[in-house]
């Protein structure tokens, strides 16, 4: 196993616990705005470990750009949703 | 280890599917659905088809749980007094029966496929190179069953007149969707801004490489409307009142030069649809191309939905 395989095995594997901790907290947590707090750990930090562990698999800087592009938008996408769903869960307005 | 990974694919996507029916909730079984489709993307890719794939993820679930989700809103005040509602014993047992005959039908068609199942796949690879593309996908699409494909085009569009003639009367040819008053500095706003661009890169993208790697115009339109959407709903920009003369032209513009080109090929290459020699590859980005906007801007008003506000 070389150096790069060892480094793939271990943040692909931190990031898998950093899923597993973000689902558990999900599960667990007991209003809206924690289980946010879990999500966001399992979608940041999670998939940011993921993208690390893989970029020295790809083929080209192409293919590690892409990667790394995938991560920033999950990024923007996961900050702006936490911030529109916490902000409905906390107003006491009509739902749906 | 993908084995493994595969079998427990296939478990979830079986529990998830068996509960999105059995969940009384409309909302909760509509997040079932999403999480289902998006699953089954997985799947298609574990199968080497990536463009299922992509269409499973952009149209099977993002646009259509989309829809689901607008509907279930819509439901909310009618649900409680519809769940109150239980059939009777007789529509149970017979809903029941018709169920359990649909299943076993399946079950049996499914068994007595042939071993090995039949394929055009052969053919489709040794014709591949008349048509000029260098995707098989996009090859049986536009050339060897381009008539599904056209009418799948015109089905979006009957879709459309579908959600339009729900509008009421004092509404009818006016905007769709209600008025959206989202804070201008908030974070949708934020996120309309900055994910357009990139998305608009990404969309026209996968439409560009369809002819040659997985990718098309179903899946880039998709994205487009979405873009489209997600600067109507954070009130950047407002549905145009769906009685405008351009609007319509976009919506008609890529069905008709599809049928155009299809008539053509009945005058110059002896059937309907079918491309003069040499002549595929040019007609089909010509096809492509005109389904583009048309599709983008069909799917982005099913979208919108019914108008509810004249036109003023």
């Amino acid at each position: 196993m070389s150096l790069a395989d060892l480094f793939t095995v271990v943040a692909v594997s931190a990031g898998a616990v950093f899923f597993l901790a973000g689902t558990v907290g999900l599960l667990r947590f007991p209003d809206a705005l924690t289980r946010l707090h879990a999500l966001t750990k399992a979608d940041n930090l999670g998939l940011g470990l993921v993208v690390l562990g893989l970029l020295p698999r790809v083929d080209g800087v192409l293919g590690g750009l892409k990667l790394v592009a995938i991560w920033l938008l999950a990024l923007l996408a996961g900050a702006a949703v936490s911030q529109l769903i916490a902000r409905a869960a906390r107003s006491p307005g009509p739902r749906g | 280890m993908t084995e493994a990974l595969n079998v427990g694919l296939a478990l979830v996507i079986l529990a998830l599917a068996l509960w999105t029916v059995v969940a009384r909730d409309t909302f909760a079984a509509v997040v079932g659905f999403v999480a289902y489709g998006l699953l089954l993307t997985l799947v298609w890719v574990q199968l080497r088809g990536i463009d299922v794939a992509l269409t499973e993820a952009a149209l099977g679930s993002g646009l259509t749980g989309a829809l689901l989700i607008r509907a279930a809103a819509r439901l909310r005040k009618t649900e409680s007094a519809a769940r109150a509602e239980r059939p009777g014993v007789l529509t149970r047992i017979v809903a029941l029966l018709a169920a359990g005959c649909v299943t076993a039908a399946l079950a049996v068609a499914v068994l007595a496929l042939p071993d090995p199942a039949p394929t055009l796949a052969p053919e489709t690879a040794d014709n591949l190179a008349a048509t000029g593309v260098g995707n098989p996908i996009t090859a049986v699409l536009l050339a060897f069953r381009a008539m599904d494909t056209m009418l799948e085009a015109i089905v979006v569009l009957f879709a459309l007149v579908g959600v339009w003639s729900l509008a009421p009367d004092r509404a009818w040819g006016g905007r769709p969707g209600p008025l959206q008053r989202a804070d201008p500095d908030g974070i949708l706003a934020y996120l309309a801004r900055a994910l357009p661009p990139v998305g608009l890169v990404v969309g026209v993208y996968i439409f560009w490489i369809g002819a040659d790697l997985p990718g098309g115009k179903f899946q880039g339109a998709t994205i487009l409307a979405a873009m489209w959407l997600l600067a109507v709903m954070a009130g950047l920009a407002d549905a145009p009142p769906v009685s405008r003369t351009w609007l319509r032209l976009a919506l008609v513009g890529g069905p008709v030069v599809f049928i155009a080109v299809g008539v053509a090929g009945a005058a110059y290459a002896g059937a309907f649809l079918a491309y003069p020699d040499g002549l595929a590859k040019p007609l089909i980005k010509v096809i492509e191309w005109a389904l583009l906007p048309s599709l983008a801007v069909t799917l982005a008003l099913i979208l919108a939905g019914v108008p509810e506000r004249t036109s003023t």
